[in-house]
């Protein structure tokens, strides 16, 4: 707890004041992909799709409505994604020469700092994007309101869960293509195959392994069991271990690259 | 060098300004750079994956069709391939143009030469419709190779996407006439994300109440769905002369106001 | 050399340019109708300050800006008709490089070459010589993010004449070079002019104005204020040498006081004083005997600096 403590120390907050300061200017535009988009694909899938699949596929759904089923897997998958979006890209650029990075690094601020308080921002961030959007999807319908409290949460660790690795991984970055090509190859297919859409028992058999390792998985399985109110102790118990791990794990090897990177 | 530099009679320019020399630039950088043509292809293949395999068992058969024969998986199929001309295309004018008009500044040293504003523009466009057309072949073999297209009138998916790739890179370079910063994509996002949603590529027009397909039938992409959807599924017919109709004048005239208001910008 | 080629190549008649401004704000005049005419063959410099007017002068003799006033004919064409016939025999280098960045060096030459429509034979060749003339053959294949800033500079130049240019537009060439840089630029463009191009440069460099320009107007606020030889300006408009002095700052004010009346011109600057004079050391003397004390005292040839600072009350660099 005293690591703990002193890890996010007062010079964090300072990294976390410039990205909050810098949001003032792009609030507008981190709206539309954080949560206007997810609310665009839960109103044409959940809504018009779900007509197609509420016919007869309610057996695969164990008799919950297609909408009900897709809004705890699109909350966790969209928030996955905005995390690694601003992850991803700013902390990269944030490293470059002309970077942002480079001129807090030659403040008083340490690199584990400037990590601490960015990943103080993509939590906040978290936060925000998952209460507007199931507050919205409530109005669909789609989600009881006792479940919020819950459900926020979850969304919240697969945030921190995917942000600290992204960040490791970023900082050692030097080109946009590279952060693209990541989005593309391993983001938008965990996006896609983490059982969000559909669940993963439509998949061919040999691929549940895979699905089951993914750390999407996890997120999204824990935030629809949630949900829909069918979470079982030693499912939850295993969700939250691999997320918890993923996250620190990520921390810990952030930390390592930051210094090495802007201490050279 | 002495003798040609001090100006010996110059080599008489054979095409001078030909919008073609923007495409045989644009190819001289894809010797280098064409792999991320195969990124291109692959996100759609992955929403014909994970929709139209995924989901297709949760939806079982579309409702509404004529042909009960037609699966979740050939439904969505032509969408996904119209909306990947749409995209290909557009991208090129949008995304890659600002940066060629902003950070890069590739146009103002063009505009010193014989080039006219006019055959950038053209030259352009028309390699936004080959690089369109390069990814919607590949989707196509790909998915006849699944067995989702019915060959050979699946072939007139080819020409379709010339078409939609017209309409989308056409109105692409009108929409950069406009931005004024980075972060203005977020704007196109805005249009972009809900018409590829609601154009029909998940589910067919009669899921909608009659005012709202109205609307949906207003929306360029729908058209352009349409018309490949029918060369998928060969059931073309004399309705889809409004959506080739809808689409060239869509084109035409997004590109003849482009063309005027790229002058104002360029040229001043 | 044509038969019918004008007497001169660039001829600028009341020439303007405003810049609108959007919310019915009054435009910006940038050029405000000037006169002059550049000859064939020769070095043609444009001087000024930041914001003086040069680059959009040198934009709208390039064609890709549109007059607002007044007449303008290069190579006997007139600019507003026959845009695309003047860049065909037109050489640009701009101020920022443009080089296309995602192209390597020598491709960088042979796209540019197409867009004059010249076939791919041609520009195989020319770009080797040219490579070759610009010190860039052994970087011929290289992409042009490995290139140095003089390197870069050279690359616009060799693409700027790719088309065998009657004149070479050359804006701010040596601004952002190292000393060493510059020096090869010269050289070059030196060569150029021996090989009988017309050169017209902008530039806010006194030394390289009178190292490369055989005339030269010096512009103040869009109109032209002086034209000339760079020495026949000097001799017109200033003495033949200079004494700069610094003072300390608490003193700067009553030792410039006492130096008043010494020289008929004394120009007051932030930093130091000058007076112009015909013999440096003996006003040099003059003012010791006023028991003026400078921390240091330094006599110069008068240079086209003087000239600028006579003409528009200001340096040239701020």
């Amino acid at each position: 707890m005293d690591t703990l403590v002193r890890a996010f120390s007062a010079p964090a907050f300072r990294e976390l004041g410039y990205w909050l300061f810098r949001y003032r200017r792009t609030w507008r535009g981190s709206i539309v992909i954080s949560v206007v988009n997810p609310l665009l694909f839960l109103a044409a899938l959940g809504l018009g799709l779900g007509t197609l699949v509420d016919r007869d596929g309610g057996a695969y759904l164990r008799g919950d409505s297609y909408l009900e089923f897709l809004l705890p897997g699109l909350l966790v998958a969209a928030v996955m994604q905005t995390t690694f979006l601003e992850a991803a890209g700013p902390v990269m650029q944030g490293v470059l020469a002309r970077g942002n990075y480079r001129a807090a690094a030659s403040t008083p601020l340490s690199p584990a700092d400037i990590l601490h308080g960015h990943l103080m921002y993509w939590t906040l961030r978290a936060v925000m994007n998952a209460t507007l959007f199931t507050l919205v999807s409530m109005l669909f319908g789609a989600v009881e309101a006792s479940r919020i409290p819950l459900l926020v949460p979850v969304a919240v660790l697969v945030a921190v869960a995917f942000a600290t690795p992204a960040a490791a991984w970023s900082v050692t970055m030097t080109r946009p293509s590279q952060i693209n090509s990541m989005f593309r190859f391993a983001i938008l297919p965990l996006y896609m195959f983490s059982g969000t859409f559909f669940p993963i028992e439509q998949l061919p058999s040999w691929l549940w392994p895979v699905a089951w390792a993914t750390p999407l998985w996890h997120g999204v399985d824990l935030g629809r069991t949630v949900a829909l109110g069918t979470a079982t102790p030693l499912g939850t118990l295993a969700h939250l271990g691999y997320l918890v791990a993923m996250a620190v794990a990520g921390l810990l090897l952030a930390r390592r690259n930051y210094r090495r990177r802007l201490h050279v | 060098m002495t003798a040609t530099i001090a100006g010996a009679p110059a080599e008489i320019p054979r095409r001078p300004g030909h919008a073609w020399t923007m495409v045989e630039r644009n190819l001289m950088i894809y010797r280098h750079t064409w792999p991320v043509l195969l990124a291109e292809i692959l996100e759609p293949l992955l929403y014909l994956l994970a929709f139209g395999v995924g989901i297709g068992t949760l939806v079982g058969e579309v409702p509404w069709l004529r042909d009960t024969a037609i699966t979740y998986p050939q439904f969505v199929a032509p969408a996904l391939l119209a909306t990947a001309a749409m995209n290909g295309a557009m991208n090129e004018t949008t995304f890659n143009m600002y940066g060629k008009l902003t950070t890069d500044k590739t146009y103002e040293s063009i505009l010193t030469t014989p080039m006219s504003v006019r055959s950038v523009a053209l030259g352009e466009v028309c390699w936004a419709l080959i690089r369109g057309t390069l990814v919607t072949t590949a989707f196509l073999v790909v998915v006849s190779a699944l067995g989702l297209a019915r060959l050979p009138a699946a072939l007139l998916v080819v020409p379709s996407a010339l078409l939609i790739g017209f309409a989308f890179a056409s109105a692409g370079l009108l929409t950069v006439t406009f931005l004024r910063d980075w972060q203005d994509f977020q704007l196109i996002q805005l249009v972009m994300l809900p018409m590829f949603l609601f154009a029909t590529t998940f589910f067919p027009l009669e899921v909608y109440p009659p005012f709202v397909q109205v609307l949906v039938r207003a929306l360029p992409l729908y058209h352009g769905i349409e018309i490949v959807r029918a060369s998928f599924l060969g059931t073309g017919g004399a309705h889809l002369a409004t959506a080739v109709v809808y689409l060239a004048v869509f084109g035409a005239v997004t590109l003849a106001v482009a063309v005027r208001r790229l002058e104002r910008t360029l040229r001043t | 050399m044509a038969a019918d080629a004008p007497a001169a190549l660039i001829e600028a008649s009341s020439l303007t340019k405003v810049y609108e401004r959007g919310g019915g704000r009054a435009g910006f005049t940038a050029v405000d109708g000037i006169d002059f005419q550049v000859r064939r063959g020769e070095a043609f410099g444009l001087l000024g300050a930041n914001g003086a007017g040069k680059s959009s002068t040198m934009r709208m003799i390039a064609c890709v800006s549109p007059l607002t006033g007044g007449g303008l004919r290069v190579l006997g064409h007139d600019s507003v008709t026959d845009g695309p016939a003047i860049r065909a025999r037109l050489g640009v280098v701009p101020q920022d490089d443009t080089i296309d960045g995602e192209l390597t060096v020598r491709e960088n030459l042979l796209i540019y070459g197409r867009y004059f429509g010249l076939s791919w034979k041609v520009l195989r060749e020319r770009s080797t010589r040219l490579l070759e003339f610009t010190r860039l053959s052994d970087k011929a294949g290289d992409s042009v993010s490995t290139l140095s800033g003089g390197m870069r500079r050279r690359l616009t130049i060799a693409r700027a004449l790719i088309n065998e240019p009657e004149i070479v537009l050359l804006d701010e060439p040596t601004t952002g070079l190292d000393p060493q840089a510059r020096h090869l630029l010269w050289e070059r463009l030196f060569q150029l002019k021996e090989d009988g191009v017309t050169l017209l440069l902008t530039t806010h460099y006194m030394d390289e104005a009178e190292q490369l320009c055989d005339r030269l107007v010096v512009m103040d606020a869009g109109r032209i204020v002086a034209e000339g030889a760079p020495a026949e300006l000097i001799a017109r408009h200033t003495s033949r040498e200079v004494l700069e002095l610094r003072f300390d700052r608490l003193e700067r004010q009553t030792m410039t006081d006492r130096c008043r009346g010494l020289v008929e011109h004394m120009e007051e600057l932030p930093d130091r004083l000058l007076l112009s004079t015909d013999d440096g050391e003996e006003t040099l003397g003059a003012v010791h005997r006023r028991g003026v004390r400078p921390v240091t005292a330094l006599v110069r040839r008068s240079s086209l600096e003087d000239v600028f600072l006579k003409l528009t009350g200001r340096s040239l660099l701020d």
